[in-house]
């Protein structure tokens, strides 16, 4: 492989700690092949971010920063992210694997006719790809056989690349893209706030499943989680019973996670769940029944209630923190 | 208003596979097969629109022979008619894309309803690429889908990080759904029967004029490292020890 481009995503004029895993990544496979690794962002006003973009080693930073970039849509952004991967050359296109990048890459993939592995972990002898499937309980050897190569990367799986001096190339993209002809507009962004931080970034998670019963029991959750600065995640089940936002999903289908401390309350440990969370680096698991699979990844497992457990840690820990 | 649906045949998702000792590719001995839980809200979606907006609902299935049982399930639901492209090939994102692609030429659906992922592959690719073969716009992982009256377009709720997405797409569009789209209904009696006499159209891959020869390759499968084995905890003063002067993490 030669020279790799990498998307970077950015938030509030700051790139996102997720994009970094996939410059670890690129700087990898540039550094086998010889080649370079590039990054490119998009959006509008973009000053900040690609002063930051310099200072993490790619040979170049490219900047597509217009009006008509303002807002993510993966028609528009897979445009410009071809003509500039087609311009520089990629044999690799890449992403960490986020909502935008699921959305975005394949279409990506398919303007550059790439064939595409998702959620990559890494790179074998071969030069195969490999990534989970089977709800992470199988890892299968990918072989891309286009020419040019697109990846989505799992984050949790490359350490983000430390900052250094602003030594990459700022290079402007020309941007041309007629938003009349996308065949679909956007309408509005609806963030929804929250203080704690995002799952892929947070150290600590504590994550709630059937278990809590809804509200009340992610009350308490929240209360552990605003004690240990944790984030809070949920199974399947309960984001299908409308308990807590879909963004919060730890799992095959929502988020992967890897934090030092994961504490799983009122989850049994259905293989989609586990698939999410198994790769962090200390598992805590409650749960009334003794039986539940959960277990089985957790470091330290406690048969108890959850309306009673959790309670009674956010005083241990009050008392330890003292 | 026509639309495209699709019922993958997988393992059935709650139950663990595991990797043949030689590592040519999954036990699948004993296991069942259902119909994808994302496919399956997409069929949901695409009856109740059907059911508001009167139509016809499509179900393609790729796979074995076999893989009729999956859209014979979707006709349970409601569905009208079902297609089957027969192939033994595991097949790549941009075949199964270039399928689909041929179907809607030939059907010319007003909508494509996929699920988000299947849960064996896990990929998430088909309905983006299927898109952009076709050349229309995309809405992936919809959590609400609006028609507009005169259906020519639709607003599309999006679940993704840090809040909703949302979007107006021209018909026909692809999209793709997420798990809280809805709840998909269970196949009533009634319709199990009426289904067994819905037409299933067949088609042999080899016979659609279709590059399939796969761009991504699966070369041998691994088992996932094995997480060491924990202790139980008798309570939580021991619990927040252990987390404390032994793992560190608080």
């Amino acid at each position: 492989m030669g020279n790799v481009l990498i998307i970077a995503e950015h938030k509030d004029g700051k790139l996102k700690k997720g994009s970094l895993a996939a410059f670890t990544f690129a700087r990898q496979v540039a550094d086998k092949s010889g080649g370079e690794f590039h990054a490119l962002i998009l959006g509008k006003d973009l000053g900040a971010v690609a002063e930051e973009a310099r200072c993490y080693g790619a040979a170049k930073v490219h900047v597509a920063d217009d009006e008509s970039l303002s807002a993510y849509m993966a028609e528009s952004y897979a445009l410009v992210a071809m003509q500039v991967a087609k311009d520089m050359g990629a044999e690799l296109v890449g992403a960490t694997s986020t909502a935008m990048a699921k959305d975005m890459m394949p279409r990506l993939a398919a303007k550059l006719e790439a064939g595409m592995a998702s959620d990559v972990l890494g790179v074998n002898d071969d030069g195969h790809f490999l990534r989970p499937v089977w709800a992470g309980n199988a890892i299968v050897a990918v072989e891309i056989k286009t020419a040019v190569k697109a990846v989505t990367i799992r984050g949790t799986e490359f350490d983000p690349v430390p900052k250094g001096d602003a030594g990459s190339e700022l290079v402007t993209v020309a941007v041309s893209v007629d938003l009349g002809s996308l065949k679909k507009r956007f309408l509005q962004f609806e963030e929804v706030k929250s203080e704690r931080p995002e799952l892929t970034e947070a150290n600590v998670i504590v994550s709630g499943g059937r278990g809590t019963k809804g509200d009340e029991g992610f009350k308490l959750l929240e209360v552990l989680a605003d004690l240990l600065g944790a984030g809070v995640g949920a199974t399947r089940a309960a984001v299908d019973a409308g308990w807590v936002p879909n963004d919060l999903q730890v799992g095959q289908t929502g988020k992967v996670v890897a934090p030092d401390l994961y504490i799983a309350a009122g989850i049994s440990g259905a293989i989609q769940h586990l698939a999410g969370m198994k790769g962090s680096k200390t598992i805590v698991a409650i749960n009334k029944d003794e039986e539940a699979p959960i277990f089985s990844v957790a470091d330290y497992g406690l048969v108890a209630d959850l309306f009673k457990a959790v309670p009674e840690m956010v005083e241990e820990i009050k008392k330890a923190k003292a | 208003m026509k639309i495209l649906v699709s019922a993958k045949r997988v393992t059935d998702p709650d139950v663990k596979v595991r990797v043949k000792p030689d590592g040519s590719g999954i036990v699948t001995d004993g296991i069942d097969y259902k119909v994808n839980p994302f496919d399956e809200i997409a069929v949901e979606e695409a009856l109740r629109i059907k059911e508001k907006l009167s139509g016809e609902v499509v179900v393609v299935g790729i796979g074995p022979k076999e893989a009729t049982k999956e859209i014979r399930s979707g006709l349970a639901m409601g569905a009208d008619r079902g297609v089957l492209v027969i192939t033994e090939e595991n097949l790549d994102p941009i075949t199964v894309a270039s399928i689909f692609h041929k179907i809607v030429e030939e059907e010319q659906p007003d909508l494509i309803l996929l699920g988000k992922q299947a849960v064996d592959g896990d990929n998430n690719q088909t309905g983006q690429i299927l898109a952009e073969k076709m050349n229309v716009a995309q809405a992936c992982f919809a959590s609400e889908i609006e028609l507009a009256e005169d259906q020519k377009t639709a607003k599309v709720t999006r679940e993704v990080d840090g809040g909703f997405d949302h979007v107006e797409v021209d018909l026909p569009a692809v999209i793709t759904a997420d798990l809280r789209l809805n709840e998909p209904r269970y196949a009533s009696l009634p319709g199990i029967m009426k289904a067994k006499r819905k037409p299933i159209k067949e088609i042999e891959l080899s016979a659609m004029g279709i590059d399939s020869d796969p761009k991504v390759v699966w070369h041998g499968f691994a088992e996932p490292p094995v997480r060491k084995a924990g202790i139980m905890v008798p309570d939580v003063v021991t619990l927040v020890a252990k987390l404390r002067d032994e793992a560190k993490v608080i």
